[in-house]
């Protein structure tokens, strides 16, 4: 069985959410919000709730397009929001330049639906990150695929979501660890390809152990 | 009446494994690892009754499983002390404060006195509510960080009772809330603790299907017809009225029975007429069955909630809604009010239905009769959600994120 050069070290996190002073009771006061708010809160309304509602596979997986859709009844925003895929961005800066423009550009053209009060206002927070080791590393495909199959959601979106903010590549650590670590080129990029917002967290999961079987299998 | 087996031994973390998970209990021993050899100080003002020493007495233990030094203490007080603080707890709602000035200063006095009796040196002393809040006094002797853990709803508050408060709370290094829509806007950071349900307590623990067969019976309700449930005190917020009406409506549509379980209407004037109320309006239909309970039946809840077929709560004003945790936890689907902390929990149409009137209620229940399928979906995802966010496991991660938080970065 091939050994990494370096070990897979995995890790877990948990967030404290904080209520920010700032919210939103109409699409103007969104736009302004979204310009204002820290990258932390970016993190919160998007990554952050792509994992705490990640056993919903229909629906926004966005805090904004959720609250533009149930707070605003403006359904073409929302889906326009909604179709930004997290893994496209390595940066917070880079999301929220995207969210806003599309919000602001839907308040230029529409301003009398961006000054219109919602059903409910949007609270802005922030998710404030403290990761831990869980004191578990692998150097074989075998076991890492017997600690994936016992993995939680939180570690498996640590890993698998969040980590391209960290990294700043387009991947994952469990894709970069497979590729420069075993020399699994092929296998990294099939586990990349694995669809977070069609799938639950577990689902997606169970997709990479099936393919990490499958390459032991071979 | 089969009887289930009371709980009688003491729960261990690892009791938990079946239902969140091993790992998530080797992430919560992985995070209190970095609180090695620091301290904590819980304080409220009660040891039992109320939902705050009800999820203390559980927390505690458990933290403390985690190696985690940590202290519960209560503040004692005479009935004047008690009946300030229940007219602080009802103003900080936005009724009316009538007390003399004076109760200020017996609010004070009585703080003062626990304050000289309680030692508060740990590393992070969380404070409970209102009544214990002038405790913050103390900090300037140690070096220890405070929070406040506020489990009311602030954001409409009588303000000669907040004026007189606020100053205390803006001491401290930080304040937990249960939903963003009870904070108000504060100069102190705001963190977001949802309020949790223990799956394991008589509650929410699973029960064998003959045991809630023999509770309906005993009731002398229909296992085999749709039922409609609403658990909760009589109180004019939980609209119980409400409930029948849209009941009525449902009725005309499909055979089926409805449920009114709570309780307190005994020592309660006001409880005694509301139950009264709803007894005017649901005379002559044998299928409304109203439930006035003793404290003491939680397992009949519990079956009662598992039993029914639909769980409503209607309320015109809400706390965080743990009536509504429960029965999501037990995979129904729920109808209720878009009110307080219930739009947290109920995700419009993917963990339950929110509804804004009698009709609309009644119409929700509608559809969900008439969708078996999508109504166990509901049940199914609203259950996920809180595993997720609402149970006890959950409300451990929290408080371990934010001791590590506090003690290793400050509050804000």
């Amino acid at each position: 069985m091939k050994k990494g050069q370096v070990p897979f070290r995995f890790a877990t996190a948990s967030y404290l959410i904080r209520i920010s002073n700032q919210r939103a009771t109409k699409l103007s006061e969104l736009q302004e919000g979204l310009a204002k708010c820290s990258d932390s809160s970016i993190f919160y309304h998007t990554f952050h709730s792509l994992r705490r509602h990640h056993f919903l596979t229909e629906g926004f997986s966005d805090d904004f397009a959720q609250w533009i859709m149930a707070g605003c009844n403006q359904a073409a925003l929302a889906e326009r929001l909604a179709a930004l895929d997290l893994r496209d961005y390595l940066s917070l800066s880079d999301l929220r330049n995207d969210l806003r423009s599309l919000v602001t550009d839907f308040c230029h053209s529409h301003p009398e639906r961006a000054r219109q009060e919602a059903f409910e206002p949007f609270y802005f927070s922030e998710a404030i990150e403290v990761s831990v080791p869980l004191n578990i590393e692998v150097q074989t495909l075998e076991d890492f695929r017997n600690v994936l199959a016992e993995l939680s959601n939180a570690s498996f979106h640590f890993h698998f979501v969040t980590s391209r903010l960290r990294l700043h590549l387009r991947t994952n650590d469990f894709s970069l660890w497979l590729s420069t670590g075993l020399g699994l080129e092929s296998l990294a990029q099939r586990a990349t390809r694995i669809d977070i917002y069609t799938n639950t967290l577990e689902v997606a999961r169970r997709q990479l152990l099936a393919l990490v079987s499958q390459e032991l299998e071979r | 009446m089969k009887a289930t087996k009371p709980q009688t031994r003491t729960l261990h973390l690892d009791d938990y494994s079946s239902i969140v998970g091993a790992p998530e209990i080797l992430e919560l021993r992985a995070l209190a690892s970095r609180l090695r050899g620091r301290t904590v100080q819980m304080v409220n003002s009660t040891s039992v009754g109320g939902g705050v020493a009800e999820i203390l007495s559980r927390l505690v233990p458990l933290l403390t499983e985690l190696n985690l030094t940590l202290r519960w203490d209560v503040i004692t007080g005479g009935d004047d002390f008690f009946e300030i603080t229940k007219a602080f707890h009802n103003a900080l709602h936005g009724a009316p404060y009538d007390k003399p000035p004076e109760s200020f200063e017996i609010f004070l006095a009585y703080n003062e006195q626990n304050r000289a009796r309680l030692q508060l040196d740990s590393d992070l002393v969380v404070i409970h509510d209102p009544q214990p809040l002038p405790l913050i006094n103390d900090r300037e002797n140690h070096s220890g960080r405070w929070i406040w853990r506020c489990h009311i709803d602030l954001s409409r508050p009588n303000p000669t009772v907040w004026s007189f408060l606020e100053p205390y709370v803006l001491r401290y290094d930080a304040s937990l809330f249960s939903s963003p829509d009870f904070t108000r806007q504060s100069a102190i950071p705001q963190y977001l603790f949802y309020p949790c349900i223990d799956p394991l307590s008589e509650k929410n623990r699973d029960l064998e299907p003959e045991f809630i067969e023999s509770v309906l019976e005993g009731f002398e309700i229909d296992p085999k017809r749709p039922i409609l449930t609403q658990v909760s005190r009589f109180d004019r917020l939980k609209d119980p009225v409400g409930v029948v009406n849209a009941y009525k409506i449902v009725k005309r549509y499909f055979d089926c029975q409805l449920v009114l379980a709570g309780g307190g209407a005994a020592d309660d004037p006001e409880g005694g007429k509301v139950l009264d109320q709803v007894r005017e309006v649901a005379a002559g239909d044998p299928d409304i069955h109203i439930l006035d309970l003793p404290p003491w039946s939680a397992l009949e809840i519990n079956a009662l909630q598992r039993g029914s077929t639909i769980v409503i709560q209607k309320s015109l004003r809400e706390g965080f809604g743990l009536t509504v945790t429960e029965a999501l936890w037990k995979r129904k689907p729920v109808v209720a009010s878009a009110v307080g902390g219930i739009p947290i929990q109920v995700i419009h149409k993917h963990t339950g239905m929110l509804a804004h009137s009698v009709e609309g209620t009644a119409y929700q229940v509608r559809y969900l009769l008439s969708n078996p399928s999508i109504a166990e979906r509901l049940g199914r995802q609203g259950h996920e959600h809180v595993r997720e966010q609402f149970l006890i496991t959950s409300a451990m991660s929290r408080y371990l994120t934010l001791f590590i938080h506090a003690l290793e970065h400050g509050s804000s």
